[in-house]
């Protein structure tokens, strides 16, 4: 019992530092880069991306033994579509502005390679209460990546954090931090730190792993 | 006439899908090491950009809207989507051997990549008539083109640059992004 809680606690938290799935698989990068101009949206996409991966996953475990193995893939996309179409009711009626603020990335979380990969390695091959705590685990850890990279978009970019404004850089904040070409930089600086501050060097390139379209490519490498 | 130049100039270039909306980074960063793999990507995405628009529009103004279901619209247009790519990869593979053994890898992958369905989204929320909606479709494939063309060069060179060990991979990839990034803000007063 004692082993089997602690492999469950290891699913748990696994997502948050060691497969974190944003800064060290490299899953999701556009809600990354698009959403994360305020600290506060990344909060807000990091939490719907959560829901609607605890969602997903609890439904397709509890139906990995009944949806065939051939159209798993349409099966996997109407579940998760289902539950991005809910949370889009959600945040519309109760935090209106979280849902304008979002805007088209909330429908986008269909097709985050995160929730995809989690259901296809996952999800579909484990029980119910694993899954769900992989998917929490998986949740937060990219929540915590996308509150990381908002933080420092918006202090530099705006000189405001959460409300609060900073001294000194919001006299003269940087602006290209809050621009697109700001997200890719603070990514490529935040990756380059996990790379530099980690033990086992993370994979160099975009794995196949998690991607829903290896086994279709064939695992070419022409994607790397 | 205005009107089309500017949807499609403003889709290709001033909201590039890639640089400034951030829609298919995966294959923006997976598929650019190679000129031809990228011009084969780009190709491929605007041809599938431009059918998946052609195929949902209908569908949301013709089923969706008169019984009032507009809230299916993702679950519908990701289906179709998938549906369609399987359904144009086995037309190539059957009818056009030679065109499915230049853009036949690219298929499979195009499912999942959010531009595509990105565009059809927008397209809806914009508004825009079925011919408009044509036009930003086009433009937006030809930008996504035009990205991962100017990236591939970029990465080209990047190979052969003397990187600390830290950045090696995709930090470096990503930084450089950033630049090119920056070269498409120039496009951002094209126009008022």
């Amino acid at each position: 019992m004692a082993e089997n809680k602690n492999s469950l606690v290891k699913e748990l938290t696994k997502g948050i530092v060691k497969e974190n799935p944003t800064l060290v698989m490299l899953l999701g990068m556009c809600p990354t880069l698009a959403v994360t101009t305020q600290a506060m949206n990344g909060i807000g996409m990091g939490l719907a991306t959560t829901f609607v991966l605890l969602g997903s996953n609890i439904v397709i475990s509890a139906l990995r033994k009944v949806i065939p193995d051939k159209v798993r893939i349409p099966a996997f996309i109407v579940i998760i579509a289902s539950f991005v179409t809910l949370i889009g009711f959600l945040l519309e009626g109760f935090v209106p502005s979280l849902y304008d603020s979002l805007g088209i990335y909330l429908t986008l979380i269909t097709v985050n390679c995160i929730i995809f990969g989690r259901a296809e390695m996952f999800a579909s091959k484990n029980g119910v209460v694993a899954s769900a705590l992989d998917a929490i685990g998986m949740g937060i850890g990219f929540t915590i990546a996308l509150f990381l990279m908002g933080s420092i978009r918006e202090i530099i970019g705006a000189g405001q954090w959460m409300g609060l404004t900073i001294p000194v850089i919001h006299d003269d904040p940087m602006l290209l931090f809050i621009m697109p070409a700001g997200g890719f930089f603070t990514l490529g600086m935040i990756i380059a730190a996990v790379n530099k501050l980690s033990k086992k060097k993370p994979p160099k390139e975009i794995s196949c792993e998690g991607c829903p379209n290896a086994e279709a490519c064939g695992k070419a490498g022409d994607c790397q | 006439m205005k009107t089309i130049i500017v949807i499609l100039l403003s889709a290709m270039l001033t909201d590039n899908f890639v640089l400034s909306k951030f829609m298919g980074i995966c294959p923006f960063l997976g598929v650019s090491k190679k000129l031809d793999s990228a011009a084969g990507m780009g190709v491929a995405v605007t041809f599938v950009m431009i059918c998946a628009t052609i195929v949902t529009y209908p569908i949301h103004h013709g089923i969706l809207v008169p019984n009032g279901l507009e809230y299916l619209d993702t679950v519908v247009f990701i289906l179709v989507i998938a549906l369609f790519v399987q359904l144009v990869e086995n037309f190539l593979k059957k009818c056009v051997p030679s065109l499915y053994s230049s853009l036949g890898v690219y298929l499979p992958l195009i499912t999942t990549n959010c531009a595509v369905l990105g565009v059809t989204v927008l397209n809806i929320d914009n508004g825009f008539s079925f011919g408009q909606s044509l036009i930003n479709a086009l433009g937006g494939g030809l930008g996504f083109m035009l990205a991962l063309v100017i990236f591939s060069g970029v990465r080209k060179k990047l190979e052969y640059a003397d990187i600390p060990e830290t950045f090696k991979g995709v930090p470096a990839t990503l930084i450089a992004a950033s630049i090119v990034s920056v070269s498409f803000m120039g496009f951002a007063g094209l126009f008022n």
